[in-house]
């Protein structure tokens, strides 16, 4: 378990880590709360030649407003996150979500904007961004661009980042209305990855859905919106509308077979618990 | 004092320490519930891990372990890595050859035909699993040593994995050691010590019923908190070499290096530092310990080696894996008849230590607490090209512990009996003993009804059928399991003739030595050599007790063969009941000596002497005494001693158990299962277990925790899974799920306390009694659960997936889930390995 060697840079501003990334060419690497990219140095599965550390980068840090917009810096800690109060109060969901991540020490260390770049579609917080409409700011040598979360993921691992760029910045609109939210991680132990999580915010009005949002992770390469079944559950108003509203919710995905489950299982559970998770945010419970 | 007594300046200093010669013991240290002594010291990090230890001019040691399960070498090429900066030496086997010794120990020759293959530290002909080490780097820096790896070329022929024991077993199947021509390593037959089992069945006629199950022990990594490590400093001139080490052996293990590599054994001095934990896995002789004394040897410098998790997980030796062919039958009426046991056993791809002990061992405890008039016992141990198989926690006794408690579970299912009362009417009342088993055992002790009834009790069976028959009644998609576990073990190993009359290849003693400091101090000495479980604290309260001395005032010297000498060391449940017992012993011989030399001081005769609470006083005249501490240092003073007496109070007992020791108890499980999702959540756990006389309550509560955490493990969660190439694919903590306390739940813990006979403690041991316990407790209750549904077996670990696939009817099981094939090329530089690959393609490095 010892790294290949790297050499390392740590700036102190967001411009002068851009600058880093690009002089340090190709193989450069950010590195952000560590807790990812050192599990794969360690193993060497990877090999830069250099690591630009963000962390002592203050401006990509914090929680702030801009408006009807939630302004989440990348850097920003798990363990800041679950406390935040503005995220506590516009985006709930994403302190749930967040609140279930490894444990203590991981969410000490481990950032929002490095869990959304490493792009792991087993990783708690993707189908969060996702389902909330997250827009997440990059910053690169040719100046800053906003990307809507839907464009951001591409696959195993992949975003849309060019190597050259660094992620800001996450913007998350408030959500107003009457919303409820849940985030249901199925894991086998409670430090383990998500075998599948669903990640639901629901607006109801008089007794019935009226907007559903919905994250999928871990159930294919990237996280997955249903947009079907969220339009299928507008109107419904009790548990079993919800149920049979969500059944249809793996088709057309191809979620992953591997030691934590087999497809087939994932797809099952992937039903059941977005039944749980909208039922139990429109509070339809039992 | 008395004037006799005058012991010049060591005494004038005492002297102005009033009490020091004479501090009061106040009794009652034994059962007491002590905070333990050393954990100040591992809590603030002033430990001494063996990685801890540094040395001037020491040298880092790397090993490249096969990417392949099983392969031809072609060639080693270490060339390129010694042009690395920082490289001192590489050494491929043939390098080593003539060094490394002709292979390392097997102890246990189970059978007179034993296959028992070469198995040198590095593979010299032959990589046979993944992780074999192949080669050896040693290096100024631990960066330069691990980057040099990457640097040796190698080409391997690759030849067929061997990975199922089943098919291991086939005529024509690949072999493991094609020398040896068979797979099987040793038919093991034990017809028991009573009847014929097939006769008696036949004799039984139609009032037999037979119940047969195919149970499986899956592999285990036994995942100590500290990964191995070995230190080995040389006196070049002398040739004398000390070892630090990892294990829980280091008195073993300076035998068995000796033997091995030729060095002759008083000039090893073996260490074994802080030990984080060992489960088993660190009772061997490893690899490493071999390579590092034989490379510091060669270097003349001080060598370092310490393994990673991913490292720790190839090279240690793994537990269980086992394949039980469970056959019970009895009368209509429920009355035993006998149980007929036919196991196949992985080795993995040699023999370390016991390897083929410990599936043997368990021979003599699947009758566990039952009458029976017959049992027969069939082991076959197999060759795979798997890391190899060796003691883990409970080592051979929670797989028998395992099947008999579930076999129990379906003998009542198939007689529609509650499995309560199935086992109370079949089990050992306790007016019978000491009773002699069907298995050869003669259980000394035990009172079965007594922790059952606390348990039932405790855990309010009426009230949880009665909830569960509510929530059947109404299809509760949340389902309620009841789970029973009432088991015996086997502890405090073992007489020497037993082990003699298994073929173990050395004793069951323990070794002590008390020394009274002329400071009224008291070091005890014991071969027990303790890893974390609480030697200094329990050893500290039996010789307080039996000396009268202040539990602050003993220390415990253990753990270094130079100071230390003597030992079997610490595994198998067997420090109390045997070191402790050897220690209490040594204190015997202490205060024997002592008392002579207080009835001379005193002018009295030894017969006129009373002993109690650490002063002698002369019977009727009770203002006549002396302190211990007094005698002690009247003693050192040596001006008036008994005529002919040596000046000392020092004493070694060395002990050897008359018989095994035979905790027990009643575990309860209740679980909560989501048929929806397959989700198990234990929901209550209640436990009352009966380890004889307890020396210290906190250790004992924290062996047991620890126990049901790690076969709660093994029921729910652990599991080492190889796929079809014999790569490891569970091979960090990321796919192999090792539980957290927030997955456990509240453990309420009961005791009942019936003391051995065998010993004059009357102590049994708990170190395993908690692993052993709660896997089938665990596993019953799932099944109980899953019953309505027509379910009545289900493999470990219970996953929801697995659950969820019993509730759907189908019993098509994921074998070895998701693999994708990377047997990949079979020559070429070896930098990353086949197993690191598979973490990156089933996604887990994450
Ligand atoms: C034991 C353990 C358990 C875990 N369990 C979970 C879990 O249950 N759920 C979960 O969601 N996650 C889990 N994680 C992952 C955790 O959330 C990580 O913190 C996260 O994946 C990566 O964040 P980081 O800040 O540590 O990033 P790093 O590890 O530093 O970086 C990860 C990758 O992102 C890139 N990167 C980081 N920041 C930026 C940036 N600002 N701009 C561009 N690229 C960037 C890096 O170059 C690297 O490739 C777990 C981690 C561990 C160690």
């Amino acid at each position: 378990m010892i790294p290949p060697e790297f050499d390392y840079v740590a700036p102190t501003t967001l411009a002068e880590a851009v600058a880093a990334l690009g002089e340090a060419g190709e193989d450069a690497k950010i590195l952000a709360g560590g807790q990812s990219l050192i599990p794969v140095l360690r193993l060497r599965l990877a090999f830069p030649t250099t690591l630009v550390d963000l962390s002592r980068v203050p401006e990509l840090r914090g929680v702030s407003e801009d408006a009807d917009t939630l302004v989440i810096g990348a850097m920003t800690k798990h363990s800041d996150v679950v406390e935040d109060p503005l995220v506590q109060q516009h985006a709930p969901l994403l302190s749930e979500a967040t609140a279930t991540v490894a444990d203590p020490a991981v969410r000490h260390r481990g950032t929002f904007g490095g869990a959304l770049a490493h792009a792991d579609p087993a990783g708690d917080l993707a189908a969060v961004a996702l389902a909330l409409d997250a827009e997440l700011v990059a910053e690169g040598p040719g100046g800053r661009r906003t990307i809507p979360a839907r464009d951001f993921f591409l696959d195993y691992l992949e975003t849309s980042l060019s190597p050259d760029e660094i992620l800001a910045a996450v913007r998350i609109p408030k959500l107003r209305g009457s919303w409820g939210v849940r985030y249901e991680k199925f894991n086998r132990v409670a430090q383990a990855w998500a075998i599948v999580g669903v990640a639901a915010a629901v607006r109801t009005e008089g007794g019935a859905i009226a907007e559903a949002r919905i994250g999928l992770t871990n159930m294919g390469s990237t996280p997955v919106r249903p947009a079907a079944v969220e339009a299928a559950l507008v109107g419904a108003s009790d548990r079993a509308a919800v149920v049979a509203a969500c059944a249809a919710v793996a088709e057309g995905l191809t979620p992953p077979s591997d030691l934590g489950a087999q497809a087939d299982y994932r797809a099952h559970l992937a039903r059941v618990l977005t039944a749980r998770a909208v039922a139990h945010a429109a509070g339809m419970s039992s | 004092m008395t004037d006799q007594m005058d012991a010049g300046i060591v005494a004038q200093q005492i002297a102005e320490h009033p009490d020091a010669l004479s501090k009061p013991y106040a009794g009652g240290e034994l059962g007491r519930g002590r905070r333990r002594k050393e954990d100040a010291k591992l809590v603030t990090g002033q430990t001494n891990w063996t990685d801890n230890i540094s040395l001037p001019g020491l040298l880092h040691m790397t090993v490249l372990r096969s990417p392949m399960a099983h392969a031809k070498i072609v060639s080693v090429d270490v060339s390129a890595a010694l042009e690395l900066p920082g490289v001192i030496a590489a050494y491929s086997g043939a390098d080593l050859a003539d060094v490394m010794g002709a292979s390392m120990p097997c102890a246990w020759p189970v059978t007179p035909d034993m296959v028992s293959p070469v198995h040198t530290p590095l593979a010299t002909d032959e990589v046979r699993y993944v992780g074999d080490g192949v080669a050896v780097v040693v290096a100024r820096d631990r960066y330069a040593a691990a980057d040099a790896l990457e640097a040796i070329a190698v080409e391997y022929e690759q030849l067929p994995a061997v990975v199922d024991m089943e098919e291991a077993l086939k005529p024509g199947a690949p072999l493991v050691h094609s020398d040896k021509g068979t797979n099987q390593c040793f038919l093991f037959d034990f017809p028991g010590a009573g009847a014929d089992y097939a006769e008696t069945v036949r004799g039984a006629g139609d009032d037999a019923v037979v119940v047969r199950r195919r149970f499986r022990q899956q592999r285990l990594l036994p995942t100590p908190m500290e990964p191995r490590g070995v230190v080995v400093a040389p006196i070049a001139a002398a040739d004398e070499f000390t070892m630090w080490s990892t294990t829980q052996i280091p008195h073993v293990l300076r035998v068995m290096l000796a033997l091995t590599t030729g060095i002759p054994e008083h000039k090893l001095r073996v260490v074994a530092p802080d030990v984080g934990g060992g489960f088993g896995a660190k009772l061997n002789v490893y690899a490493e310990e071999i390579l590092a004394l034989v490379v510091a040897r060669k270097l003349g410098r001080p060598v370092k080696w310490t393994e990673s998790r991913s490292e720790n997980y190839q090279a240690t030796t793994h537990g269980r894996d086992q394949i039980q062919d469970i056959e019970i039958a009895a009368t209509k009426d429920g009355t035993l008849l006998g149980l007929k046991v036919e196991l196949l056993a992985d080795m993995g791809a040699y023999l370390q230590l016991i390897t083929p002990g410990v599936p043997v061992l368990g021979a003599f405890m699947f009758p566990a607490i039952y009458k029976m008039p017959s049992y027969h016992f069939t082991c076959t141990g197999v060759f795979t090209t798997k890391t190899p198989t060796d003691a883990y926690r409970g080592a051979g006794r929670p797989e028998a512990t395992y099947a008999i408690e579930r076999i129990m579970d379906e003998l009542a299912a198939e007689l529609g009996r509650d499995p309560m009362e199935l086992r109370r009417q079949n089990w050992i009342t306790h007016e019978e003993f000491p009773y002699e088993m069907v298995a050869g055992l003669t259980y000394d002790s035990g009172n079965y009804e007594a922790a059952t009834d606390k348990a039932e009790q405790m855990f309010d069976m009426a009230g949880l059928r009665r909830e569960q028959a509510e929530r059947r009644e109404r299809k509760d998609p949340v389902q309620l399991g009841i789970g029973i576990s009432t088991f015996t073990e086997m502890c405090g190993l073992a007489p020497s003739r037993v082990l003699g009359s298994l073929s173990y290849g050395a004793g069951g003693w323990e070794s002590a030595s008390v020394r009274m400091l002329p400071t009224g101090k008291v070091e005890v000495v014991s071969g027990a050599t303790p890893h974390g479980q609480g030697h200094h604290t329990a050893w500290s309260q039996i010789v307080a007790d039996s000396l009268g001395v202040p539990f602050e005032d003993v220390e415990l010297v253990a753990g270094d063969t130079r100071s230390s000498p003597k030992g079997m060391d610490t595994y198998g449940s067997r420090s109390l009941v045997v070191g402790g017992v050897a220690i209490h012993k040594a204190t015997g011989k202490v205060i024997e000596k002592a008392k002579r030399i207080a009835a001379h001081l005193l002018e009295a005769s030894e017969d006129d002497l009373d002993f109690g609470k650490g002063t002698f006083s002369v019977k009727g005249s009770p203002e006549a005494k002396l302190t211990i501490q007094e005698v002690a240092l009247a003693t050192f003073a040596a001006h008036n001693l008994p005529d002919g007496m040596e000046p000392s109070l020092d004493s070694d007992y060395v002990y050897d158990p008359e018989n095994f020791s035979y905790p027990h108890g009643t575990h309860l499980c209740a679980v909560d299962i989501d048929t929806e999702t397959g989700f198990t959540k234990i929901r209550r756990y209640v436990c009352v277990d009966d380890v004889g006389k307890i020396v210290n309550p906190v250790i004992v509560e924290g062996q047991i925790h620890g126990g049901l955490a790690q076969g709660i493990a093994q029921a729910l969660y652990e599991e080492a899974v190889y796929d079809a190439e014999g790569n490891l694919t569970t091979g960090s903590l990321v796919d192999y799920l090792v539980p957290a306390a927030p997955d456990l739940p509240h453990f309420d813990t009961g005791r009942t306390e019936t003391p051995a006979t065998s010993n004059p403690l009357g102590v049994k041991g708990v170190g395993e009694a908690g692993t052993i316990a709660s896997t089938p407790a665990v596993i019953n209750a799932v099944v109980d659960a899953l019953r309505p549904y027509g379910v009545d077996d289900i493999d470990m670990p219970a996953t929801p997936e697995r659950v969820w696939r019993a509730l759907q009817g189908s019993d098509e099981e994921r074998a070895t889930a998701g693999t994708v094939s990377y047997g990949g090329s079979s020559t070429g530089s070896t930098g990353g390995s086949a197993s690191s690959d598979s973490l990156e393609n089933d996604g887990s490095a994450r």
